[in-house]
Protein backbone atom coordinates (compact mmCIF):
# COMPACT_ATOMS: atom_id res chain seq x y z
CA UNK A 1 0.00 0.00 0.00
CA UNK A 2 1.00 3.53 -0.73
CA UNK A 3 0.51 4.63 2.49
CA UNK A 4 1.88 2.33 4.61
CA UNK A 5 5.20 3.09 2.21
CA UNK A 6 4.94 7.07 3.36
CA UNK A 7 3.60 6.07 6.61
CA UNK A 8 6.83 3.87 7.01
CA UNK A 9 8.95 6.82 5.81
CA UNK A 10 7.91 9.30 7.84
CA UNK A 11 8.58 7.11 11.06
CA UNK A 12 11.84 6.35 9.54
CA UNK A 13 12.61 10.23 8.74
CA UNK A 14 11.60 11.76 11.46
CA UNK A 15 12.93 9.49 13.77
CA UNK A 16 15.93 10.10 12.86
CA UNK A 17 15.60 14.44 12.21
CA UNK A 18 14.54 14.32 15.93
CA UNK A 19 17.89 12.53 17.22
CA UNK A 20 19.91 13.94 14.52
CA UNK A 21 18.31 17.86 15.16
CA UNK A 22 18.59 16.99 19.56
CA UNK A 23 22.51 16.08 19.19
CA UNK A 24 23.74 17.73 16.01
CA UNK A 25 24.04 20.55 18.45
CA UNK A 26 27.46 19.72 19.65
CA UNK A 27 28.92 19.58 15.72
CA UNK A 28 27.49 23.19 15.40
CA UNK A 29 29.32 24.43 18.90
CA UNK A 30 32.42 22.68 18.80
CA UNK A 31 32.81 24.21 14.78
CA UNK A 32 32.92 20.76 13.61
CA UNK A 33 29.72 20.56 11.02
CA UNK A 34 33.03 19.63 8.18
CA UNK A 35 33.30 16.18 10.33
CA UNK A 36 29.78 15.32 10.02
CA UNK A 37 30.58 15.51 6.11
CA UNK A 38 33.75 13.69 6.49
CA UNK A 39 31.20 10.99 8.05
CA UNK A 40 28.73 10.90 5.48
CA UNK A 41 31.36 10.58 2.84
CA UNK A 42 32.94 7.79 4.48
CA UNK A 43 29.58 5.97 5.09
CA UNK A 44 29.35 5.66 1.64
CA UNK A 45 32.57 3.92 1.23
CA UNK A 46 31.10 1.46 4.11
CA UNK A 47 28.01 0.71 2.12
CA UNK A 48 30.19 -0.43 -0.74
CA UNK A 49 32.20 -2.70 1.73
CA UNK A 50 28.95 -3.93 3.30
CA UNK A 51 27.27 -4.93 -0.20
CA UNK A 52 31.07 -6.43 -1.64
CA UNK A 53 31.18 -8.42 1.73
CA UNK A 54 27.14 -9.49 1.80
CA UNK A 55 26.31 -7.65 5.05
CA UNK A 56 23.49 -5.15 4.87
CA UNK A 57 25.03 -1.89 3.33
CA UNK A 58 23.68 0.03 7.14
CA UNK A 59 25.92 -1.96 8.91
CA UNK A 60 28.97 -1.56 6.37
CA UNK A 61 28.09 2.27 7.09
CA UNK A 62 28.10 2.00 10.65
CA UNK A 63 31.64 -0.16 11.10
CA UNK A 64 33.39 2.29 8.65
CA UNK A 65 31.83 5.52 10.22
CA UNK A 66 33.38 4.27 13.60
CA UNK A 67 36.75 3.54 12.12
CA UNK A 68 37.15 6.76 10.61
CA UNK A 69 35.95 8.76 13.89
CA UNK A 70 38.19 6.47 16.05
CA UNK A 71 41.25 7.35 13.82
CA UNK A 72 40.51 10.59 13.19
CA UNK A 73 40.55 11.01 16.81
CA UNK A 74 43.65 9.25 16.27
CA UNK A 75 45.83 11.20 13.67
CA UNK A 76 44.36 14.70 15.61
CA UNK A 77 47.38 14.39 17.62
CA UNK A 78 49.60 15.41 13.70
CA UNK A 79 49.97 19.19 14.42
CA UNK A 80 51.62 19.71 11.10
CA UNK A 81 48.14 19.21 9.13
CA UNK A 82 45.35 21.52 10.52
CA UNK A 83 42.31 19.31 11.75
CA UNK A 84 39.99 20.83 8.67
CA UNK A 85 42.25 19.63 6.27
CA UNK A 86 43.04 15.97 7.58
CA UNK A 87 39.29 15.63 7.38
CA UNK A 88 39.07 17.00 3.64
CA UNK A 89 42.33 14.20 3.27
CA UNK A 90 39.84 11.80 4.66
CA UNK A 91 36.28 12.65 3.75
CA UNK A 92 37.37 12.39 -0.01
CA UNK A 93 39.43 9.72 -0.15
CA UNK A 94 37.04 7.67 1.17
CA UNK A 95 34.38 9.01 -1.47
CA UNK A 96 36.44 8.31 -3.83
CA UNK A 97 37.37 4.64 -2.85
CA UNK A 98 33.66 4.74 -2.24
CA UNK A 99 32.39 4.69 -5.57
CA UNK A 100 35.45 2.86 -7.34
CA UNK A 101 34.30 0.06 -5.02
CA UNK A 102 30.78 0.46 -6.06
CA UNK A 103 30.74 0.88 -9.89
CA UNK A 104 33.92 -1.30 -10.32
CA UNK A 105 33.60 -4.10 -7.55
CA UNK A 106 29.77 -4.47 -7.30
CA UNK A 107 28.09 -2.63 -10.92
CA UNK A 108 25.45 -3.30 -12.09
CA UNK A 109 22.84 -3.67 -9.13
CA UNK A 110 23.49 -0.96 -7.09
CA UNK A 111 22.11 2.74 -7.47
CA UNK A 112 24.52 4.84 -6.12
CA UNK A 113 22.18 7.97 -6.32
CA UNK A 114 20.28 6.27 -3.68
CA UNK A 115 23.21 6.09 -1.19
CA UNK A 116 24.61 9.54 -2.06
CA UNK A 117 20.39 11.51 -1.91
CA UNK A 118 18.52 9.10 0.11
CA UNK A 119 16.00 6.68 -0.61
CA UNK A 120 13.47 7.54 2.28
CA UNK A 121 10.40 5.52 0.16
CA UNK A 122 12.48 2.41 0.08
CA UNK A 123 12.84 2.14 3.70
CA UNK A 124 11.74 -1.56 5.07
CA UNK A 125 11.07 -2.90 8.24
CA UNK A 126 14.83 -3.73 9.38
CA UNK A 127 16.25 -0.47 8.53
CA UNK A 128 13.40 1.33 10.80
CA UNK A 129 14.28 -0.95 13.65
CA UNK A 130 17.85 -0.45 13.33
CA UNK A 131 17.27 3.36 12.96
CA UNK A 132 15.19 3.28 16.48
CA UNK A 133 17.61 0.96 17.91
CA UNK A 134 20.53 2.90 17.24
CA UNK A 135 18.61 6.52 18.20
CA UNK A 136 18.05 5.27 21.42
CA UNK A 137 21.46 4.46 22.22
CA UNK A 138 22.47 7.83 20.89
CA UNK A 139 19.72 9.69 23.20
CA UNK A 140 20.59 7.77 25.66
CA UNK A 141 24.46 8.69 25.55
CA UNK A 142 23.86 12.12 25.20
CA UNK A 143 21.26 12.59 27.86
CA UNK A 144 23.50 10.72 29.96
CA UNK A 145 26.88 13.03 28.73
CA UNK A 146 24.71 15.72 28.26
CA UNK A 147 27.06 18.30 30.36
CA UNK A 148 30.25 17.11 30.35
CA UNK A 149 29.62 17.43 26.80
CA UNK A 150 28.13 21.42 27.00
CA UNK A 151 31.11 21.95 29.81
CA UNK A 152 33.48 20.42 26.88
CA UNK A 153 31.87 22.89 23.87
CA UNK A 154 31.76 25.97 26.18
CA UNK A 155 35.60 25.76 26.65
CA UNK A 156 37.98 22.40 26.71
CA UNK A 157 40.47 23.43 29.28
CA UNK A 158 38.36 24.70 31.97
CA UNK A 159 36.31 21.48 31.56
CA UNK A 160 39.23 19.72 31.91
CA UNK A 161 40.54 21.52 34.82
CA UNK A 162 37.69 21.03 36.55
CA UNK A 163 37.80 17.07 36.13
CA UNK A 164 35.77 16.65 33.23
CA UNK A 165 37.10 13.49 31.49
CA UNK A 166 37.57 15.72 28.04
CA UNK A 167 39.60 13.24 25.74
CA UNK A 168 37.25 10.46 26.47
CA UNK A 169 33.79 12.17 25.59
CA UNK A 170 35.20 13.68 23.44
CA UNK A 171 36.01 10.52 21.88
CA UNK A 172 32.58 8.91 22.84
CA UNK A 173 30.92 11.44 21.29
CA UNK A 174 32.70 11.59 17.68
CA UNK A 175 31.35 7.91 17.87
CA UNK A 176 27.83 8.83 18.76
CA UNK A 177 28.08 11.11 15.71
CA UNK A 178 29.65 8.36 13.78
CA UNK A 179 26.85 6.23 14.10
CA UNK A 180 23.78 8.41 14.18
CA UNK A 181 25.63 9.87 10.64
CA UNK A 182 25.27 5.81 9.48
CA UNK A 183 21.87 5.57 10.46
CA UNK A 184 20.86 9.33 9.22
CA UNK A 185 22.34 7.90 5.76
CA UNK A 186 19.60 6.11 4.82
CA UNK A 187 17.24 8.73 5.18
CA UNK A 188 18.55 11.94 2.77
CA UNK A 189 22.21 10.14 1.73
CA UNK A 190 25.57 10.62 2.14
CA UNK A 191 25.65 14.13 0.53
CA UNK A 192 23.08 15.74 2.13
CA UNK A 193 23.52 13.71 6.06
CA UNK A 194 25.22 16.71 7.80
CA UNK A 195 22.41 18.90 6.73
CA UNK A 196 19.94 17.04 9.03
CA UNK A 197 23.07 17.30 11.93
CA UNK A 198 23.26 20.98 11.22
CA UNK A 199 20.68 22.82 9.72
CA UNK A 200 17.95 22.50 12.41
CA UNK A 201 19.99 23.16 15.39
CA UNK A 202 21.27 26.22 13.63
CA UNK A 203 17.76 27.14 12.71
CA UNK A 204 16.33 26.43 16.38
CA UNK A 205 19.18 29.16 17.32
CA UNK A 206 17.39 32.21 16.10
CA UNK A 207 14.50 31.04 19.16
CA UNK A 208 16.33 29.26 21.84
CA UNK A 209 17.45 30.67 25.01
CA UNK A 210 19.05 28.21 26.51
CA UNK A 211 21.06 24.97 25.13
CA UNK A 212 18.43 22.48 25.91
CA UNK A 213 16.44 24.92 23.74
CA UNK A 214 18.53 24.69 20.78
CA UNK A 215 18.28 20.53 21.25
CA UNK A 216 14.46 20.81 21.86
CA UNK A 217 13.95 22.98 19.04
CA UNK A 218 16.12 21.49 17.02
CA UNK A 219 14.33 18.39 17.40
CA UNK A 220 11.43 19.91 16.38
CA UNK A 221 12.83 21.60 13.35
CA UNK A 222 14.33 18.32 12.23
CA UNK A 223 10.50 16.30 12.48
CA UNK A 224 8.88 19.24 11.03
CA UNK A 225 11.47 19.34 7.98
CA UNK A 226 11.32 15.55 7.46
CA UNK A 227 7.34 15.85 7.67
CA UNK A 228 7.22 18.79 5.11
CA UNK A 229 10.11 17.79 3.04
CA UNK A 230 7.92 14.26 2.26
CA UNK A 231 4.49 15.83 1.68
CA UNK A 232 6.24 18.09 -0.78
CA UNK A 233 8.07 15.11 -2.60
CA UNK A 234 4.47 13.17 -2.28
CA UNK A 235 2.76 16.25 -4.53
CA UNK A 236 5.47 17.21 -6.55
CA UNK A 237 6.77 14.12 -6.90
CA UNK A 238 10.09 16.19 -6.03
CA UNK A 239 13.51 13.50 -4.79
CA UNK A 240 12.97 13.02 -0.81
CA UNK A 241 15.92 13.48 0.62
CA UNK A 242 16.73 16.92 -1.32
CA UNK A 243 13.16 18.14 -0.46
CA UNK A 244 13.67 17.50 3.47
CA UNK A 245 16.84 19.69 3.50
CA UNK A 246 14.96 22.38 1.47
CA UNK A 247 12.18 22.21 4.14
CA UNK A 248 14.88 22.62 6.70
CA UNK A 249 16.54 25.53 4.64
CA UNK A 250 13.25 27.02 4.72
CA UNK A 251 12.85 26.67 8.29
CA UNK A 252 16.54 28.40 9.01
CA UNK A 253 15.53 31.22 7.17
CA UNK A 254 12.25 31.72 8.40
CA UNK A 255 13.25 31.29 12.36
CA UNK A 256 15.98 33.76 11.73
CA UNK A 257 13.99 36.59 9.95
CA UNK A 258 11.44 36.05 12.73
CA UNK A 259 13.71 36.74 15.08
CA UNK A 260 15.38 39.43 13.73
CA UNK A 261 11.90 41.38 12.90
CA UNK A 262 11.10 40.63 16.68
CA UNK A 263 14.00 42.23 17.99
CA UNK B 1 58.37 18.65 50.44
CA UNK B 2 56.20 19.33 53.91
CA UNK B 3 52.16 18.26 54.68
CA UNK B 4 51.10 22.02 53.97
CA UNK B 5 52.60 21.72 49.91
CA UNK B 6 49.15 21.43 47.63
CA UNK B 7 51.51 20.97 44.31
CA UNK B 8 55.06 21.15 43.37
CA UNK B 9 56.95 20.86 40.58
CA UNK B 10 60.26 19.17 39.78
CA UNK B 11 62.85 19.74 37.33
CA UNK B 12 60.27 21.15 34.58
CA UNK B 13 61.38 21.21 31.18
CA UNK B 14 59.46 21.33 28.10
CA UNK B 15 60.26 22.00 24.32
CA UNK B 16 57.83 23.18 21.40
CA UNK B 17 59.14 22.15 18.12
CA UNK B 18 62.47 21.80 19.47
CA UNK B 19 62.53 25.28 21.23
CA UNK B 20 63.06 24.84 24.62
CA UNK B 21 60.52 26.60 26.58
CA UNK B 22 61.10 26.11 30.00
CA UNK B 23 64.36 24.35 31.36
CA UNK B 24 64.82 22.77 34.39
CA UNK B 25 62.01 24.83 36.58
CA UNK B 26 60.92 23.71 40.25
CA UNK B 27 58.30 25.48 42.04
CA UNK B 28 55.99 24.93 45.18
CA UNK B 29 53.34 25.78 46.64
CA UNK B 30 51.74 25.52 50.23
CA UNK B 31 48.61 25.91 52.03
CA UNK B 32 47.66 29.43 51.92
CA UNK B 33 50.59 31.01 50.38
CA UNK B 34 49.99 33.71 47.21
CA UNK B 35 53.29 32.85 44.41
CA UNK B 36 53.37 35.05 41.50
CA UNK B 37 55.28 34.12 38.35
CA UNK B 38 56.52 36.90 36.58
CA UNK B 39 58.74 37.59 33.68
CA UNK B 40 59.21 38.91 30.68
CA UNK B 41 57.25 37.53 27.50
CA UNK B 42 58.16 34.40 26.25
CA UNK B 43 59.29 33.21 29.10
CA UNK B 44 57.04 30.63 29.26
CA UNK B 45 54.51 31.70 32.49
CA UNK B 46 51.78 30.51 30.79
CA UNK B 47 53.69 27.05 29.41
CA UNK B 48 54.06 26.34 32.90
CA UNK B 49 51.10 27.11 34.10
CA UNK B 50 49.73 25.04 31.94
CA UNK B 51 51.77 22.16 32.88
CA UNK B 52 50.81 22.15 36.52
CA UNK B 53 47.16 22.54 35.28
CA UNK B 54 47.53 19.32 33.36
CA UNK B 55 46.49 21.05 30.14
CA UNK B 56 50.36 20.15 28.53
CA UNK B 57 52.83 17.23 28.94
CA UNK B 58 56.30 18.40 30.12
CA UNK B 59 59.23 16.70 28.86
CA UNK B 60 60.58 16.02 31.41
CA UNK B 61 60.47 16.56 35.08
CA UNK B 62 57.25 15.57 37.38
CA UNK B 63 54.23 17.49 38.89
CA UNK B 64 52.63 16.51 42.00
CA UNK B 65 49.52 18.12 43.41
CA UNK B 66 47.89 16.49 46.52
CA UNK B 67 45.78 14.17 46.36
CA UNK B 68 41.87 15.48 46.32
CA UNK B 69 43.09 19.40 45.72
CA UNK B 70 40.45 21.08 44.14
CA UNK B 71 41.60 23.71 41.83
CA UNK B 72 40.25 27.04 40.72
CA UNK B 73 41.34 28.19 37.46
CA UNK B 74 40.43 31.24 36.01
CA UNK B 75 42.13 31.27 32.11
CA UNK B 76 43.64 34.07 30.55
CA UNK B 77 40.81 34.79 28.06
CA UNK B 78 37.86 32.57 26.75
CA UNK B 79 36.21 33.23 23.55
CA UNK B 80 32.82 32.93 23.98
CA UNK B 81 30.65 33.48 20.91
CA UNK B 82 27.16 33.53 20.36
CA UNK B 83 26.77 30.31 18.95
CA UNK B 84 25.19 28.76 21.77
CA UNK B 85 22.72 30.73 23.70
CA UNK B 86 24.05 30.88 27.63
CA UNK B 87 23.27 32.67 30.37
CA UNK B 88 26.06 33.77 32.78
CA UNK B 89 23.86 31.58 35.05
CA UNK B 90 23.98 28.58 32.95
CA UNK B 91 27.49 29.11 32.47
CA UNK B 92 28.06 28.97 36.29
CA UNK B 93 26.10 26.19 36.32
CA UNK B 94 28.56 24.34 34.16
CA UNK B 95 30.59 24.03 37.21
CA UNK B 96 28.31 23.96 39.76
CA UNK B 97 24.52 22.79 39.96
CA UNK B 98 24.10 23.70 43.34
CA UNK B 99 21.52 27.33 43.35
CA UNK B 100 22.69 28.19 47.26
CA UNK B 101 26.45 28.20 46.35
CA UNK B 102 26.09 29.61 43.03
CA UNK B 103 23.89 32.46 44.04
CA UNK B 104 27.09 32.82 47.12
CA UNK B 105 29.58 32.75 44.59
CA UNK B 106 27.61 35.23 42.25
CA UNK B 107 27.26 37.75 45.08
CA UNK B 108 31.24 37.38 45.94
CA UNK B 109 32.31 37.73 42.64
CA UNK B 110 29.83 41.21 42.56
CA UNK B 111 27.97 39.65 38.93
CA UNK B 112 24.56 39.04 40.92
CA UNK B 113 23.11 41.95 38.27
CA UNK B 114 24.82 39.89 35.34
CA UNK B 115 23.00 36.59 36.00
CA UNK B 116 20.61 36.74 33.01
CA UNK B 117 22.39 38.57 30.67
CA UNK B 118 23.49 36.45 27.93
CA UNK B 119 27.99 35.48 28.28
CA UNK B 120 28.68 36.98 24.89
CA UNK B 121 27.09 40.62 26.02
CA UNK B 122 29.45 40.60 29.00
CA UNK B 123 32.22 43.40 28.83
CA UNK B 124 36.07 41.77 29.57
CA UNK B 125 36.28 43.15 32.77
CA UNK B 126 32.63 41.69 33.66
CA UNK B 127 33.88 38.15 32.78
CA UNK B 128 36.94 37.90 34.18
CA UNK B 129 34.25 38.02 37.36
CA UNK B 130 32.09 35.58 35.91
CA UNK B 131 35.56 33.31 36.03
CA UNK B 132 36.05 33.95 39.30
CA UNK B 133 33.02 32.94 40.21
CA UNK B 134 33.14 29.95 38.25
CA UNK B 135 36.65 28.83 39.85
CA UNK B 136 34.64 29.67 43.31
CA UNK B 137 32.13 27.41 42.78
CA UNK B 138 35.12 24.74 43.32
CA UNK B 139 35.63 25.67 46.35
CA UNK B 140 39.39 25.29 45.67
CA UNK B 141 42.16 24.65 47.50
CA UNK B 142 44.23 26.41 44.98
CA UNK B 143 43.34 29.35 42.60
CA UNK B 144 45.42 29.30 39.36
CA UNK B 145 44.41 32.89 38.01
CA UNK B 146 46.42 33.55 34.38
CA UNK B 147 46.85 37.54 34.20
CA UNK B 148 43.58 38.13 35.93
CA UNK B 149 43.42 41.61 34.78
CA UNK B 150 44.25 41.69 31.44
CA UNK B 151 42.26 44.05 29.08
CA UNK B 152 40.39 45.31 32.14
CA UNK B 153 40.66 49.15 32.59
CA UNK B 154 42.79 50.95 35.49
CA UNK B 155 40.03 50.53 38.05
CA UNK B 156 38.92 47.70 36.98
CA UNK B 157 42.42 46.06 37.76
CA UNK B 158 42.54 47.43 41.15
CA UNK B 159 39.18 46.30 42.34
CA UNK B 160 39.80 42.99 40.81
CA UNK B 161 43.11 42.66 42.37
CA UNK B 162 41.12 43.90 45.91
CA UNK B 163 37.96 41.06 45.04
CA UNK B 164 40.74 38.15 44.73
CA UNK B 165 42.60 39.30 47.95
CA UNK B 166 39.43 39.16 49.72
CA UNK B 167 38.64 35.70 48.44
CA UNK B 168 41.42 34.51 49.46
CA UNK B 169 40.90 35.21 52.51
CA UNK B 170 37.75 34.17 53.08
CA UNK B 171 38.16 31.12 51.38
CA UNK B 172 41.68 30.09 53.11
CA UNK B 173 43.16 29.55 49.46
CA UNK B 174 46.37 29.45 47.92
CA UNK B 175 46.94 31.65 45.07
CA UNK B 176 49.01 31.03 42.39
CA UNK B 177 48.90 33.63 39.64
CA UNK B 178 50.56 35.23 36.71
CA UNK B 179 51.09 38.95 36.69
CA UNK B 180 52.69 41.63 34.99
CA UNK B 181 51.90 44.06 37.66
CA UNK B 182 55.65 44.43 39.56
CA UNK B 183 54.56 46.96 42.27
CA UNK B 184 51.07 44.87 43.20
CA UNK B 185 53.12 41.75 43.00
CA UNK B 186 55.69 43.43 45.30
CA UNK B 187 53.19 44.54 47.56
CA UNK B 188 50.74 41.58 48.05
CA UNK B 189 52.59 38.35 47.31
CA UNK B 190 54.56 35.91 49.17
CA UNK B 191 56.75 34.10 47.00
CA UNK B 192 57.89 35.94 43.27
CA UNK B 193 59.45 33.40 41.05
CA UNK B 194 61.17 35.15 38.58
CA UNK B 195 60.79 33.38 35.02
CA UNK B 196 62.88 33.68 32.13
CA UNK B 197 62.79 29.92 30.79
CA UNK B 198 64.49 28.80 34.01
CA UNK B 199 63.98 30.31 37.44
CA UNK B 200 65.96 33.49 38.07
CA UNK B 201 65.27 34.20 41.28
CA UNK B 202 62.57 33.33 43.48
CA UNK B 203 61.99 33.88 47.13
CA UNK B 204 59.96 36.87 48.93
CA UNK B 205 59.56 39.92 46.70
CA UNK B 206 61.77 42.43 48.58
CA UNK B 207 64.38 39.95 48.08
CA UNK B 208 63.88 39.30 44.36
CA UNK B 209 63.20 42.81 43.90
CA UNK B 210 66.45 43.62 44.60
CA UNK B 211 68.10 40.83 43.16
CA UNK B 212 70.47 41.64 40.02
CA UNK B 213 69.18 39.05 37.75
CA UNK B 214 65.84 40.67 38.86
CA UNK B 215 66.86 44.09 37.23
CA UNK B 216 68.54 42.75 34.59
CA UNK B 217 65.26 41.31 33.17
CA UNK B 218 62.95 44.59 34.17
CA UNK B 219 65.58 47.48 34.02
CA UNK B 220 66.42 49.18 36.43
CA UNK B 221 64.24 52.11 35.96
CA UNK B 222 61.25 49.99 37.10
CA UNK B 223 62.90 48.11 39.96
CA UNK B 224 64.41 51.12 41.22
CA UNK B 225 61.53 52.01 43.83
CA UNK B 226 61.94 48.32 45.13
CA UNK B 227 65.25 47.85 45.05
CA UNK B 228 67.57 49.06 47.70
CA UNK B 229 69.16 45.48 48.58
CA UNK B 230 71.46 43.45 46.94
CA UNK B 231 73.00 40.20 46.82
CA UNK B 232 75.20 37.60 44.99
CA UNK B 233 74.46 36.96 41.41
CA UNK B 234 75.58 34.11 39.80
CA UNK B 235 74.45 34.84 35.77
CA UNK B 236 72.93 37.34 33.77
CA UNK B 237 70.90 37.09 30.33
CA UNK B 238 71.89 38.27 26.88
CA UNK B 239 69.81 39.97 24.39
CA UNK B 240 67.73 36.68 23.74
CA UNK B 241 67.48 35.47 27.24
CA UNK B 242 70.43 33.29 27.08
CA UNK B 243 72.63 32.79 30.80
CA UNK B 244 75.61 34.20 30.63
CA UNK B 245 77.75 32.73 33.51
CA UNK B 246 79.41 36.20 35.03
CA UNK B 247 81.99 34.57 36.77
CA UNK B 248 83.29 30.92 36.37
Amino acid sequence: MIDEVLLRALAAGVGVAVICGAVGCFLVWRRMAFYGDTLSHSALLGVAAGLIAGISPAIGALVVCLLVAASYAAMQSMRSVPSDTLLAVIAHGSLAAGLIAITVLAPGYVNVESYLFGDLLAIGDTELATIYAIGMVVALCTGFCWRAWLAISVDEELARVEGVAVARHKLLQMLVMASLVAVAMNVVGALLVTALLVIPPAAARAIARSPEQVALFGAGVGALSVIGGLMGSWHADSPAGPSVVMTAVALFGLLHVFSRLKR
Amino acid sequence: MNNNTLLSAENISFNIGGRPILEHVSLSISEGEILTLIGPNGAGKTSLLRILLGLNRADSGSVWLKPGLRIGYMPQNIVLNDTMPLTVERFLQIAVRDRKRLSEAAREAGINSLLSSPVSAVSGGEFQRVLLARALLRDPHLLVLDEPVQGVDVTGQAELYHLIDEVRRRHRCAVLMISHDLHLVMAATDTVVCLNRHVCCAGHPEAVGNDPAFQQLFGSRVTKEIAVYSHHHDHAHDLHGEVIHSHD
